[in-house]
């Protein structure tokens, strides 16, 4: 166990030794991805007015503090992409992992989890500016501050685990990138990356409670800017571990049979 | 005497789809595909005793990296079998992985943005090694290599020769058992190649590790291997000492001397090879050898007569072309 808390230190440091000699490149990359949220907190606040000021529950402050935490969550998820493992696995560049005496999945979680850190520090002023111009309303209690803490890491790695399940498939496919399309258009809608989910309707709430999407984005948010309740706040942590817990299970079986195919494609 | 590497009846076989080129043939293909099997390595055996370092030749597409690769655990072979300091790579337990390396000449582990510095922390922290023993160790490479002053740079400024060196070090400083080095000195000029034969040599020395070597120069081939095994087509032609592959496969030798008469013919007496001004250098059948150096001595009264097998280079190229149905 020392030693793997010893190789995520050591890897999440070169992760942000790594991205801080890009500081610029990393904050265009920022400031490019809220350009998205932008755009539905500007759309949905202008409904809410014309509909006499709330919609849904959601006012145009509330609309602004569902976005702005939608901008961290939606950093904090990303992760090592299915293009990522087609490049890796179509180049042959999963070699070099394999000689490690360590999963190559700890590397990605570990990497990624050290670009969060440079991330959130990045992140900050822009919230700062976002509040400043669209005045959210925000007002967490220290109960909802602790679960958004612990939902947004386990919102990266729900995400990690279903895009590296995706991302595997290339051992099968040598291409995965027109699943990820698919996947990428399922989690728009079912996720509450494109609306609260509460907006939506009753069958796609429901729905939605079944698939991975809404536990690596739509909660965590809610954690902060929703009205869950302490016991819809515990549960649903508990939905994100079993979500983790399932997505560890899979991978190990399909990183079982998916690598005795690595000959076939990779070099 | 314990064997490192004991390889029984190892193949790698491919199903390779293929089609003739054009619409046609591709609008067929999405229907009925047509496969080929390709034998990367077909029924290959050898043992590497522990401490021995060996050659491994082949010209590209012999199925040398396959086979590293396979006793690298990289890839699952599709018949017999091969073991490592007894452990079946394929399974690839992590205690034969922090006992093997493997060094791709093409590949790199370095953060390209970071002094391999960090990327030396983090082969620390992924093999679990003691931070004094890494250190030393570490310290140790930099010194040998010569690389002081290079490790504090990113990998991305330094040259290709020098960043051969840093992956050199970082894959070996979890002090591997056995070393699979596939082209480690590809593309390097001849300082950089000498400096890095050295001190594989040296490692081999002090930690009694086995090395399997792939090498398009013969020059790391001739100062590091006694024994050689070359692979051709998938199968083995070759395995044994260096000199005895120069004898088994060199049907030439070259005779070189110094002529009395610049004017004499050397027709009769073989081909030449070379000739500046007296000195010249004949190319003759290997069995005929004696006789002409005989002839050589008595009609032409050449002097200073050296007698050759010809450069290793000539031989492995002879024994490259051998077409497949031969080999």
């Amino acid at each position: 166990m020392k030693r793997y808390f010893d190789y995520y230190l050591a890897q999440m440091k070169i992760a942000v030794l790594q991205e801080i000699q890009y500081p610029i490149a990393n904050y265009f990359y920022m400031i490019g991805m809220i350009a998205e949220p932008v755009i539905y907190m500007v759309v949905w606040s202008a409904v809410a007015v014309q509909q006499g000021g709330a919609v849904g529950g959601y006012t145009p402050g509330g609309f602004a503090a569902y976005y702005i935490v939608w901008t961290l969550v939606r950093n904090m998820n990303i992760v090592f992409t299915p293009y990522g493992w087609e490049w890796r696995i179509r180049e042959g560049r999963l070699s070099m992992e394999l000689l490690r005496p360590i999963h190559p999945l700890h590397g990605d979680v570990a990497y990624f989890a050290g670009w969060k850190i440079v991330v959130i520090l990045f992140w900050i002023p822009l919230a700062i500016f976002l509040s400043l111009i669209f005045k959210p309303d925000l007002h967490p209690s220290l109960l909802e501050g602790v679960v958004f803490f612990f939902a947004i890491w386990l919102a990266y790695l729900i995400r990690t685990m279903t895009l590296s399940l995706l991302g595997m498939i290339t051992f099968w496919t040598t291409r995965v990138s027109a699943l990820f399309e698919l996947y990428f258009a399922a989690e728009l809608v079912l996720s509450g990356r494109l609306v609260p989910l509460t907006l939506m309707p009753q069958w796609v709430q429901d729905v939605a409670w079944f698939f991975p999407f809404r536990w690596a984005f739509g909660f965590p948010i809610e954690t902060l800017a929703g009205n869950l309740t302490p016991s819809e706040l515990l549960s649903g942590l508990g939905m994100q571990v079993a979500w983790i817990a399932l997505g560890i299970i899979a991978a190990n079986l399909l990183w079982r049979v998916g690598i005795k195919k690595f000959s076939a494609v990779g070099g | 005497m314990s064997l490192a590497v004991n390889v029984s009846q190892l193949s790698k076989h491919y199903q390779v789809p293929e089609r003739e080129a054009g619409l046609k043939a591709a609008a067929q293909g999405l229907f009925k595909r047509r496969y080929r099997t390709v034998k990367a390595v077909d029924d290959i055996s050898f043992q590497i005793p522990t401490g021995e370092v060996v050659g491994f030749l082949g010209p590209n597409g012999a199925g040398k990296t396959t086979t590293l690769k396979m006793l690298s655990g990289l890839l699952h072979p599709t018949g017999g079998s091969a073991s490592v300091l007894d452990f079946e790579p394929a399974r690839r337990s992590h205690d034969f992985l922090r006992q093997i390396t493997l060094v791709m000449g093409n590949r790199n582990q370095l953060s390209w943005d970071l002094p391999a510095l960090d990327s030396f922390d983090l082969q620390r922290a992924i093999y679990g090694l003691p931070v004094d023993d890494f250190k030393k160790t570490r310290d140790e490479f930099i010194e040998i290599l010569e690389v002081g002053s290079l490790v504090k740079q990113p990998v991305r400024n330094l040259s290709l020769g020098e960043r051969m060196k840093m992956e050199i070090i970082g894959a070996l400083l979890h002090k591997p058992k056995v070393l699979f080095l596939d082209e480690p000195t590809i593309g390097l000029d001849v300082t950089m190649q000498k400096r890095i034969r050295t001190f594989v040599a040296e490692y081999n020395q002090r930690f009694g590790a086995t090395v399997l070597l792939t090498s398009h120069y013969m020059a790391d081939v001739e100062a590091l291997c006694k024994r050689v095994i070359v692979i051709h087509h998938g199968k083995i032609l070759f395995d044994g000492n260096l000199s005895a592959l120069v004898e088994k496969f060199s049907a030439f030798k070259t005779i070189a001397f110094t002529l009395a008469d610049n004017a004499s013919d050397l027709t009769p007496f073989g081909e030449v090879a070379a000739r500046d001004g007296s000195r010249v250098t004949l190319r003759v059948p290997k069995e005929k050898t004696s006789e002409v150096t005989s002839r050589l001595l008595t009609s032409l009264q050449a002097e200073d007569l050296i007698i050759e097998a010809p450069p290793i280079e000539d031989v492995i190229a002879s024994v490259f072309a051998i077409p497949k149905e031969a080999a």
